[in-house]
């Protein structure tokens, strides 16, 4: 991204053409007749090698990913990959993401996947257009393949005679479907793969550099901004449009069934403008929302949805609970609450639209685009630009359709339309409410031999391309209404309400029912995790619980009911490292905490020990240090790990103490951070995190691998100092006065 | 509309805006400086922090009327890629965020305590920050990153 480049439509038909002509990304698996054989990642939807990286003449190579920059350092860790792989240095790697012109398509950049699926692909590939270009090394140099050796890019046969991978672009056809048949290196022989290599992004984010959407400037682009309804299913009766566009530089007022929106001349007279706006425009409401608090729960268990069976299993042998435990778990509805509000440009010229916009998948975005406007895909471009953190789906693809929508009223001119707070907190998609209702028995060694896990949720991924409608925000709001098609629940194995709800524990009965409540009059999505951090917490809290009932150790407990050998020394690793005391209790105003998850059974595995300290005048619990180990297979990038680690922690604290999203029978009444309190410099946890590397293992995604154990050993901390159960997230201080009471 | 000369970054600039304009507005659409950042709008999170003869001040809801008369520095006007200043190259050195929206605020609000204290304790560092948030949580990185730049800064 450039944030000065002037983009002409000359430009912009150029490098769109480039997906034509140049790459094939059409997938050929889509031909049912030649069903190809399955690549590794994402190169089985993506299968050209010159759809991943171009050599180029100048010394430089470019890698092509559709994995997105959200701050989780994915451009340097791709870009380690790819030199190991074509024995470059890493300065010369340049990357390119996120684009529909000129990337891959990957779907979403969501889940902990990118290093798994993109960074496969390009291992896969790069390691093939390495042997690509060795063999016209070999042909140039009239030496075999197997006595070059490569430096830098630079190809060296025995007598001396060199070639380089930017002379020999020319002769080495990547245009070509990927065979997966080069062997990737081995880890003994990675120079870039397992180091701390400094983020690419950073420099520039501490300089003033152009480095997110909300630092592209367009020549002659105005401002824009939404006036969104004041609650979901409003509609809007009256307005006066008039005196709001004679207002010192409005250039368009948009109105469209419910969607408003303003664009003018500069960012302070859009804001002024939406102000007025606000002020004189008349809504009808209705009291669509559910009741709030503890009732909120009991609301969503009392919807007829029935349940479905997500896992079931059934051991003959095991012999009948001598005790038993019931609890009832909840979480609120809870924000992204990304520190930049959510940001687009958009431009509309001669019929075609270009977007930038930080959506985590610009693919899906287009063709949601393309059915709003009713357009072909091939007219629109949307390019990704990194904003303020997601962590899931926020507002920035909504953003996206109200840029463009403001855009088609401008007369060419590009818009640059960014939310203003009270629009990010009322109306992002939130993490869903749910309940997590848990029964257990243990026999008498103290074993678990009964387990269930029966959950309410709505759902956890609208995105666009989530469901045959719309998934965009103001797609509800206009004349033309599309209709809202619920989108179903992320599907096990991953899972989606019921992430993370199936033990990894060799339990011999278990049972895990979901109620997916599909119809909500709150609007959720994708918030880190999706339902695993609420189930994580369900779970590792009652595992905890069926822990004291057996008087066992919370961590020989676990252990001793479980055979994943990796889940083990992960268990084992932060026990150590933590110092862990087995059978220790808290001192009522202290107390230690352990808890475990393999992320969506399949990731990262991670465990933990929390310290908390608990001021029972006040309430408050302070985290004052988690110890962690993670297993996330081969790591790429240790310090990106740690990162990635050590803030899902921190962040699943602030979840865990103090956030959920109020709202009366009509509104959503969070609207600022005063609203919406997440945990300060004073509050945060020192945090320490192990990495048990696992050199020659497959890449598992680390970005949501810490939340879920974290909010559990926090809860098992405050029940080891206090012998309280706090079972209601957050753990505000009123609730733990009321437990301590 | 009104007229003023600011001095930002050792430079006057002339700007002509209304004099109610935040200030945070001006240095990023007029002067097109990308360091500030709009978060809140609401002097709640920090993001959009700069300094005013020296002192912190949230550029988002300070009027651009009642900042003529300063001398106002941005990131920018710290040090650039080529010559980073000392807080600069501690921040990425400790890789001290995720996104980094928030890490203007920091680095602000850093140098104004560095410059008073130059050899804070972490406590002091907390506090000085305690008023910025960090949504990716690096926080700990964050204070890392302060400590290393006031070792750097000492003589």
């Amino acid at each position: 991204m450039s944030a000065r480049a002037p983009v002409s439509r000359r430009r912009f038909l150029a490098t769109s053409g480039a997906l034509v002509i140049g790459f094939a990304l059409a997938p050929r698996v889509a031909l049912a007749q030649d069903r190809p054989a399955p690549l590794p990642g994402s190169l089985n939807t993506n299968r050209m090698l010159d759809a991943w990286l171009r050599i180029e003449p100048n010394g430089t190579v470019t890698i092509f990913t559709g994995k997105i920059e959200l701050g989780q350092g994915i451009g340097t860790a791709l870009s380690q990959i790819a030199a190991d792989e074509l024995d470059v240095d890493l300065g010369r790697i340049q990357v390119v993401s996120g684009d529909t012109a000129r990337t891959p398509n990957e779907g979403q950049t969501a889940g902990s996947l990118s290093v798994e699926q993109s960074g496969t692909a390009l291992r896969v590939a790069c390691a093939e257009a390495r042997e690509i270009l060795l063999a016209a090394a070999a042909a140039k140099l009239g030496a075999p393949v197997a006595e070059l050796t490569v430096k830098d890019g630079t190809v060296a046969a025995p007598a001396g005679a060199t070639a380089t991978y930017w002379d020999l672009a020319g002769s080495a056809d990547l245009k070509r479907e990927a065979t997966a048949k080069a062997k990737p290196k081995p880890a003994s022989e990675h120079r870039w793969v397992g180091r701390s290599v400094p983020r690419r992004d950073i420099p520039k984010k501490f300089t003033g550099g152009a480095a997110y959407v909300q630092d592209v400037r367009l020549p002659g682009m105005v401002f824009g901004r939404v006036v969104r309804p004041p609650s979901p299913g409003a509609q809007l009766r009256s307005v006066d449009e008039a005196a709001v566009r004679r207002m010192p530089g409005v250039v368009a007022v948009v109105r469209d069934g419910n969607f408003l929106a303003v664009a003018a001349a500069r960012e302070e007279q859009a804001i002024r403008a939406r102000e007025a706006l606000k002020t004189s425009a008349r809504w009808g409401e209705t009291a669509s929302l559910p009741p709030a608090d503890d009732a909120l729960y009991a609301h969503l268990m009392s919807l007829p949805v029935p349940g479905q069976t997500v896992a079931e299993k059934t051991s003959a042998d095991a012999s009948a609970p001598a005790k038993t435990l019931d609890a009832l778990y909840t979480r609120p509805y809870q924000c992204h609450a990304s520190m930049g509000p959510s940001c687009a440009v958009a431009q509309w010229q001669e019929g075609k639209l270009a977007v930038w916009t930080h959506s985590q998948g610009v693919f899906p975005l287009r063709a949601e685009l393309a059915k709003v406007f009713d357009v072909s895909v091939e007219n629109i471009r949307c390019v990704h630009a990194e904003g303020a953190g997601c962590y899931g789906h926020n507002g920035a693809d909504d953003v996206a359709l109200d840029a463009a929508l403001v855009a088609r009223a401008t007369e060419g001119r590009p818009v640059k339309l960014q939310w203003m707070r009270d629009d990010e907190f009322a109306w992002e998609p939130y993490g869903s409410a749910m309940v997590m209702k848990l029964s257990g028995g243990i026999d008498a060694q103290g074993n678990v031999v009964t387990w269930s896990h029966e959950l309410w949720s709505h759902s956890h991924n609208t995105r666009p391309g989530a469901s045959t409608g719309v998934n965009l925000l103001a797609a509800r709001h206009l004349a033309t209404s599309r209709p809202l098609v619920a989108a179903q629940d992320v599907p096990q194995p991953s899972g989606g309400s019921d992430r993370n709800a199936i033990p990894l524990y060799d339990f011999p009965n278990v049972k895990v029912v979901k109620h997916y409540v599909a119809d909500a009059p709150i609007r959720t999505s994708a918030l880190r995790t999706l339902g695993g951090y609420a189930n994580v917490f369900a779970l590792e809290s009652f595992v905890d619980e069926l822990a004291l009932l057996a008087g066992a150790d919370p961590v020989e407990f676990r252990l001793r009911q479980l055979k994943d050998a990796r889940a083990r020394a992960v268990i084992e690793a932060a026990a150590r490292r933590a110092g862990w005391q087995p059978n220790t209790h808290g001192d009522g105003a202290r107390g230690r905490g352990f808890a475990f998850a393999k992320y969506k059974n399949l990731a990262c595995y991670c465990a933990m020990a929390a310290d908390v300290e608990i001021e029972h005048k006040t309430g408050v619990i302070r985290v004052a240090r988690v110890v962690a180990a993670v297993d996330a297979g081969q790591i790429v990038n240790p310090d990106g790990v740690i990162n990635q680690i050590e803030g899902g922690i921190i962040q699943s604290a602030s979840w865990t103490l103090k956030e959920s999203v109020r709202f009366d029978r009509t509104r959503v009444t969070t609207r600022s951070w005063a609203d919406y309190p997440i945990l300060r410099f004073g509050e945060v946890p020192a945090v320490e995190v192990v990495l048990l590397d696992q050199p020659g293992e497959r890449f598992l995604g680390v970005g949501e691998g810490s939340q879920g154990p974290a909010a559990a050993a926090i809860a098992n901390a405050v029940a080891n100092a206090t012998g309280k159960r706090l079972r209601a997230l957050p753990f505000t201080p009123e609730r733990v006065k009321q437990a301590l009471a | 509309m009104a007229s003023y000369a600011l001095r930002v970054n050792g430079k006057t600039r002339a700007v002509s805006v209304e004099p109610s304009t935040p200030l945070l507005y001006v240095l990023r659409n007029d002067l097109e400086l990308n360091g500030p950042k709009f978060g809140c709008g609401l002097s709640q999170c920090g993001a959009c922090t700069v300094l005013m003869d020296g002192k912190p001040i949230r550029s988002c809801v300070t009027p651009v009327a009642s900042a003529a008369k300063g001398q106002i520095t941005t990131i920018e006007g710290l040090g650039t890629l080529e010559r980073l200043h000392p807080l600069q190259r501690a921040f990425i050195a400790e890789q001290a965020c995720q996104c980094g929206y928030c890490g203007n605020g920091m680095v602000m609000s850093a140098k104004a305590l560095l410059d008073g204290n130059p050899a804070p304790t972490e406590l002091e560092i907390k506090r000085a920050l305690d008023g910025h948030l960090c949504r990716c949580a690096s926080h700990n990185r964050i204070v890392r990153a302060v400590q290393r730049a006031a070792r750097e800064m000492r003589p």
